[in-house]
């Protein structure tokens, strides 16, 4: 009978959509790392002298420290030598408008269903991209200007708002916070900066996207936002990356900072490129992300779609100072062939009343190994604290391992944890039952991954979410037969 | 006219032959009731015509509305109208009924060249058919089965039958773990589903379903095989004598 699904191989063999080369000529420092060339990329970023000290600060720390090894994932020594850590597409004197951006990069984003212009137009999204190390073009600067919105490249913060930087760089994730994060303080080469004044709610959804293009590239960028009393915004970070046969590491940091009553809504889609069906090359992904509710009544927010890179390891995590304020982690990781990921959070709560949730949704398919590992804590201060986290795993297949490391740290007594799990699989007879019903199998489990999914989508902006949704159909095709 | 024609139909699963045999032709309006021991191959029939994949059809032919069933994958069976009630209905957490069914009636839809339904019409569609198993609107809004008592969840198959309208429907146990409130509710939804261009194929082991959903034919099976076929009243007889006597019959 030929009943049986497109087949799994069939389905997995599909290629890397977005594995393509850019052609564009790029000023590459030499590979490895020392004082010289920390020194090397301030200068040719032409900073003030206490982003130097910083960075050289931040250096001399790294040289200090051991690569952590306690997450649950597996993967050769990084050479730390063998990495590029400067790499600019070449331009002359930087662009001013869309217009003066190289074509071939605009095409680029293109490819990646980005058109700028139309973007720009239509969309009403301003975008930030990061092309390897530089951004490129910021597009409406001009209009969230009006309001007092800075919205730029981090280098161009460095050089425009120095005293911002001075008052918030590290003010989250300290310069020796870990050993990525320290490496990254020490070679960032750029980022985007976010600054929300006062009583501003950010009219438009600010975005980024970050590419990694160059050979042998690592790519550190730093992103830095800061929402002022009352203020609020939501910021979208979008992430490809072309197909490369060696690992290629990405070490970023994130800092949010919300003041009293201020809001930041941070959304993650992720999909860089996860390594062959054999597990060879795919994007390391080793990101601290943090997010500091400074002031009462803030919330900082966190949704991540993880799709891609063959090792995800990170915590996007609040830290909750404000009384009353507010800390949220919504995340989908999916870990598919030979994927790892290790994510989840962590919510310190150190003001009163401060409330926190955590919904972890992690999908396991192939070879993929997913783990969740979150910790939630209570200090002595934080009464009336009250968490509440779910973690979910769904299990495509009998090769794919969940796991799940909750942390609970209670100081409080009167605060209020709860915390609840679940571990379920597709199974070949809920396709069949779908099948019974004249939906196709790929259909069946796209649906019910949706389904699996769908508390944390709806905390996407609408245009993520229905990309979201798209990336996990295609990272899941042919997972079931 | 001949909706459902088997012809010789062998089936085995894990090596093991379960169907040794069968012939069998159904005409549209008609109900079949299929009975027979436990480990008869009552279900392995249902479940070879539906397309269930963890049986390999060995030998034999099956024409559905002219066309060879066996070539078809499952939802193509499905789209062209055949239907199957589960013994055990499936629960898929995370998905809405609402949202299940609307992407099932939307597939078989396109098949037929019909528009889909939009939300507001498909609602208006299911809320009458609700009223067939007396079933609460409310429970469009909870994930497919999932802490479904066993009697909501057969209710709900009966449901989705008199949304997907099939050409076919098959029944599979459809009466096992029933109260005897539940059978009524049940039954009668599927009779009200009874027409002149739908057939049935009702499997049961036992007769007191076919009190309630009479068919016009009950055929009856033992070691893979149509053992013996007459109408509604070779049930009860068999509800006397039981089946005994018939598999030793066939094994002699």
């Amino acid at each position: 009978m030929s009943t049986t699904a497109p087949s799994i191989e069939a389905l997995a063999n599909q290629e890397y959509k977005w594995g393509f080369v850019t052609e564009i000529e790029a000023d590459s420092i030499p590979k490895g790392l020392n004082e010289d060339v920390v020194r090397l990329i301030s200068a040719k970023k032409n900073e003030p002298e206490f982003m130097l000290e910083w960075r050289l600060k931040s250096y001399r720390q790294w040289l200090k420290m051991e690569e952590p090894k306690w997450p649950n994932v597996h993967y050769p020594r990084i050479d730390y030598q063998d990495i590029i850590y400067y790499s600019a597409p070449v331009t002359k004197a930087g662009p001013k408008s869309l217009d003066e951006v190289d074509p071939e990069l605009l095409r680029t984003y293109e490819k990646l269903g980005i058109p700028l212009k139309e973007q720009e137009l239509l969309a009403g999204i301003a975008v930030d991209m990061v092309f390897d190390s530089v951004s490129v073009a910021t597009t409406f600067k001009a209009k969230l200007g009006e309001l007092g919105i800075i919205f730029c490249s981090f280098s161009e913060a460095v050089q425009e708002h120095p005293d911002l930087i001075k008052k918030y760089l590290g003010s989250v994730v300290p310069y020796s916070d870990n050993f990525f994060a320290t490496l990254n303080s020490a070679v960032f080469s750029d980022g985007s900066f976010v600054y929300i004044p006062k009583g501003v709610r950010c009219p438009m959804e600010l975005s980024t996207y970050f590419r990694i293009n160059a050979k042998d590239s690592g790519q550190f960028e730093r992103t830095l936002i800061i929402a002022d009393e009352g203020a609020y915004v939501s910021y979208l970070e979008g992430c490809t990356a072309p197909m490369r046969d060696n690992n290629q590491l990405h070490a970023a940091v994130v800092e949010l900072v919300a003041l009293d009553n201020a809001q930041i809504k941070y959304s993650t889609v992720q999909n860089w490129y996860p390594g062959d069906k054999q597990g060879k090359g795919g994007i390391y992904n080793f990101v601290t992300k943090r997010g500091k509710c400074l002031g009462v009544n803030s919330k900082i927010s966190w949704t991540q779609v993880e799709t891609g890179s063959a090792i995800t390891w990170k915590y996007p995590s609040v830290i909750l100072m404000g009384d009353n304020s507010v800390g949220e982690f919504y995340s989908v990781a999916l870990a598919n062939n030979y994927q790892q990921a290790d994510t989840g959070t962590k919510m310190i709560h150190i003001g009163k009343n401060t409330r926190s949730t955590i919904v972890s949704k992690g999908i396991s398919a192939g070879h993929g190994q997913n783990t969740y590992r979150g910790m939630v804590k209570i200090l002595k201060g934080a009464a009336g604290a009250r968490n509440y986290s779910q973690c979910d795993s769904l299990l495509l297949g009998d090769q794919c391992g969940a796991h799940t490391f909750p942390y609970l740290e209670v100081k409080n007594t009167s605060a209020q944890v709860e915390h609840e799990a679940s571990t379920s699989k597709i199974g070949e007879d809920q396709i069949f039952y779908c099948r019974q019903r004249g939906i196709s199998a790929e259909d069946a489990v796209s649906m019910i991954v949706h389904g699996f999914c769908k508390e944390v989508f709806r905390e996407l902006p609408m245009e993520f979410a229905v990309e979201a949704q798209k990336l996990l159909g295609i990272s899941l095709e042919g997972s079931v037969g | 006219m001949a909706l459902l024609t088997i012809k010789n139909l062998h089936a085995s699963v894990a090596g093991k032959e379960i169907l040794r045999g069968i012939d069998l032709t159904v005409n549209t309006g008609e109900v079949h009731a299929i009975m027979g021991p436990n480990g008869s191959g009552k279900s392995t029939l249902a479940q070879v015509l539906a397309g269930r994949d963890l049986y390999q059809v060995t030998d034999g032919q099956v024409l559905y509305d002219g066309k060879d069933l066996l070539n078809m994958p499952p939802e193509e069976r499905a789209q062209e109208g055949i239907f199957m009630a589960f013994q055990y209905p499936v629960e898929i957490p995370g998905v809405s009924n609402m949202y299940f069914l609307k992407a099932a009636l939307n597939t078989i839809r396109k098949r037929r060249g019909l528009e889909e339904l939009d939300a507001m019409d498909f609602l208006t569609l299911v809320k009458e058919k609700l009223a067939l198993v007396e079933m609460d609107p409310a429970f469009l809004n909870r994930p497919v089965n999932a802490g479904f008592s066993g009697g909501e969840k057969k209710r709900n198959e009966i449901f989705q039958m008199a949304v997907l309208e099939p050409r076919l429907a098959i029944l599979d146990e459809t009466d096992s773990g029933l109260d005897i409130d539940a059978l009524k509710i049940v039954a009668n939804g599927v009779n009200q589903l009874r027409t002149r261009d739908r057939a049935m194929i009702v499997v049961t082991h036992y007769q007191r379903l076919l009190n309630y959903i009479v068919p016009d034919y009950v055929h009856v099976l033992a070691n893979g095989r149509i053992v013996k076929s007459g109408d509604k009243n070779l049930a009860l007889e068999l509800d006397q004598s039981g089946y005994a006597g018939l598999e030793e019959a066939v094994t002699a």
